[in-house]
């Protein structure tokens, strides 16, 4: 995962440096209600959240209580792979990606999007990387790969609309 | 009811992007060293320590034990914290309950991190759910960004507002021989011509990466008194959460849900209304120049979209009505687990009287916050009486 490695010293009253690195590897239970996301997203293509019985919120991601309500969600309901953009950026610095250990290439689009039928918005990447083209309030339709591997990144990225 | 309870003495480090001369344990004694020594007590007279920290930033597991002799710990009551930007402002908090509560009489509040040692963007971005946010994540910076573009959208606050943020607090920090980035000569054109991070965030609209360690000294009221001329006194504490995922929220930094609710209990608990007029200093936890922008509206010191007029006007500088970070904040300084005791340490001088070249005249009523994990808030009213 991080990386670390020793850099020499400059100055020449620095104290000694240890360096250390460290490669992990994680694996997380995705539970029920992400279990049952991933595999219509694998499966179908298709986007499903759940609603909160009593303020009717649907929350993708899906979870067992509306936060708001501390009610039970119960009922699936199917959104748009369309949406509108709630908040975006471009990203120029070079970021660790954490599911690769890897650098993430620059630039990239990166954005809060709504699906068209969801009460919350998800995170997700931009086809686009050109800031000027992008704003708040555009909608953007989910390019999904060929290949489904039951996570987020069935879906490539957003594209624009318009 | 809750026993009074001042904060009577503070010490901070030079904050700077690296500390090569000393290991963690050595700068959190420095901190704690000169705590004690402004208090005039020796460790035999903590009563119990409060630490703060976000250990996956340097990566080591309970740096509380590996430091336990730089704070004193041996054989007494201890807790750790680690509640991301908030953690500072939490311990604080923290060391208050075990004072108001008569648990113990005088508290050692301690938060640290050594930034330059780890990875903390690739830490913050484990804050993310692996399955539907750390993909996207890119720590800290990506996730502001985001947030500040829904803000520019919702207030309309532009660059140059932006950038006058930035000015004001490197500026201010020229006055506090802690702060980390002093820039006496920084101007707006400056912070406009400096690289996008992250559009619409600038380099200069963010803060820098440091090193360093902050503690507190909480006494209830005898000993408070005792120990200081003019102790710092708590009058109010609040904390408040958000939701889990940044689109629960999508208007995240435009409408600050927890910083609302945290702001408005201490201050309702003051007796605050009008907290321009109420307050005479705050130290905010503002990462970047938008979120300081975003907290005057959602902090209640001006009208939702109003926060370019409030920089406009000079109101949050030195000698305006609300004078905001005179210390230069988290902007000019951030080391993560100190950053939120900064912001209690810097208003307990203000109000002490003893903020040297950042004092405001006749400071006796202060507001300090603690802002991040995800959304979260911490808040605190300081004042004289």
């Amino acid at each position: 995962m991080a990386e670390k490695t020793g850099k020499p010293e400059k100055k020449k009253d620095d104290g000694l440096k240890v360096p250390w690195r460290l490669n992990v590897e994680y694996e997380y239970a995705a539970g029920y209600f992400a279990t049952r996301f991933f595999r219509e997203l694998r499966d179908t293509g298709r986007i499903w959240g759940v609603r909160c019985p009593s303020c009717q919120r649907v929350y993708i991601p899906p979870r067992p209580v509306c936060g708001i309500c501390a009610a039970k969600t119960a009922e699936w309901v199917e959104v748009s792979d369309e949406g509108v953009i709630v908040g975006c950026t471009v990203v120029n610095v070079p970021f660790i990606d954490p599911m690769t250990g890897e650098q993430r290439p620059v630039p990239y689009g990166f954005a809060i999007i709504r699906l068209d039928g969801a009460s919350t918005a998800l995170y997700h990447f931009l086809e686009e990387t050109d800031p000027k083209k992008l704003a708040v309030g555009k909608r953007v339709k989910a390019v999904f790969r060929p290949e489904r591997q039951g996570t987020m990144l069935d879906i490539k990225h957003f594209r624009l609309l318009e | 009811m809750p026993r009074k309870v001042a904060i009577v003495a503070t010490g901070q480090t030079k904050h700077v992007a690296k500390r090569t001369d000393v290991n963690l344990r050595e700068l959190i004694t420095e901190a704690v060293t000169r705590a004690l020594d402004d208090a005039g007590l020796r460790m035999q007279d903590i009563d119990a320590v409060m630490l703060g920290n976000m250990e996956p930033f340097e990566g080591f597991l309970l740096p509380e034990l590996w430091s336990v002799e730089g704070w004193g710990g041996l054989g007494k009551p201890a807790m750790k914290f680690n509640t991301g930007g908030t953690v500072g402002a939490s311990t604080a908090i923290a060391a208050y309950y075990f004072a108001a509560s008569g648990m113990y009489d005088t508290i050692l509040a301690v938060g640290f991190e050594k930034q330059s040692e780890g990875h903390t963007q690739t830490a913050i971005t484990t804050v993310g759910d692996p399955l539907w946010e750390r993909t996207m994540m890119a720590g800290a910076i990506g996730n502001f960004a985001v947030m500040a573009s829904t803000y520019v959208h919702e207030s309309g606050v532009t660059e140059e507002h932006a950038a006058k943020i930035a000015v004001k607090s490197r500026r201010n920090a020229c006055n506090n021989e802690y702060a980390h980035l002093q820039m006496p000569n920084l101007t707006v054109e400056e912070v406009l011509a400096s690289p996008y991070l992250a559009y619409p965030v600038r380099r200069l609209d963010f803060c820098p990466q440091s090193d360093g360690a902050c503690a507190l000294v909480l006494a209830e009221e005898s000993k408070a008194k005792k120990l200081a001329r003019q102790p710092a006194w708590i009058k109010a504490v609040a904390t408040a959460h958000d939701q889990q995922y940044m689109g629960d929220s999508p208007k995240r930094l435009a409408d600050m849900r927890s910083q609302r609710a945290a702001s408005q209990r201490v201050y309702k608990a003051c007796g605050i209304s009008d907290p321009v007029k109420d307050l005479d200093v705050a130290e905010i936890y503002e990462v970047a120049t938008y979120a300081e922008l975003a907290m005057y509206e959602n902090l209640g010191f001006c009208q939702p979209g109003q926060a370019g007029k409030l920089i406009d006007q000079g109101v949050t500088t030195m000698d305006g009505a609300l004078p905001v970070n005179p210390s230069g904040g988290v902007l000019a300084t951030n080391c993560i687990g100190a950053t939120a005791m900064i912001r209690v340490a810097e208003a307990a001088l203000q109000i002490m009287g003893r903020a040297g070249k950042r004092q405001i005249p006749n400071a006796r009523l202060a507001l300090a916050t603690g802002y991040g994990g995800n959304a979260w808030t911490d808040a605190l009213i300081l004042a004289r009486e």
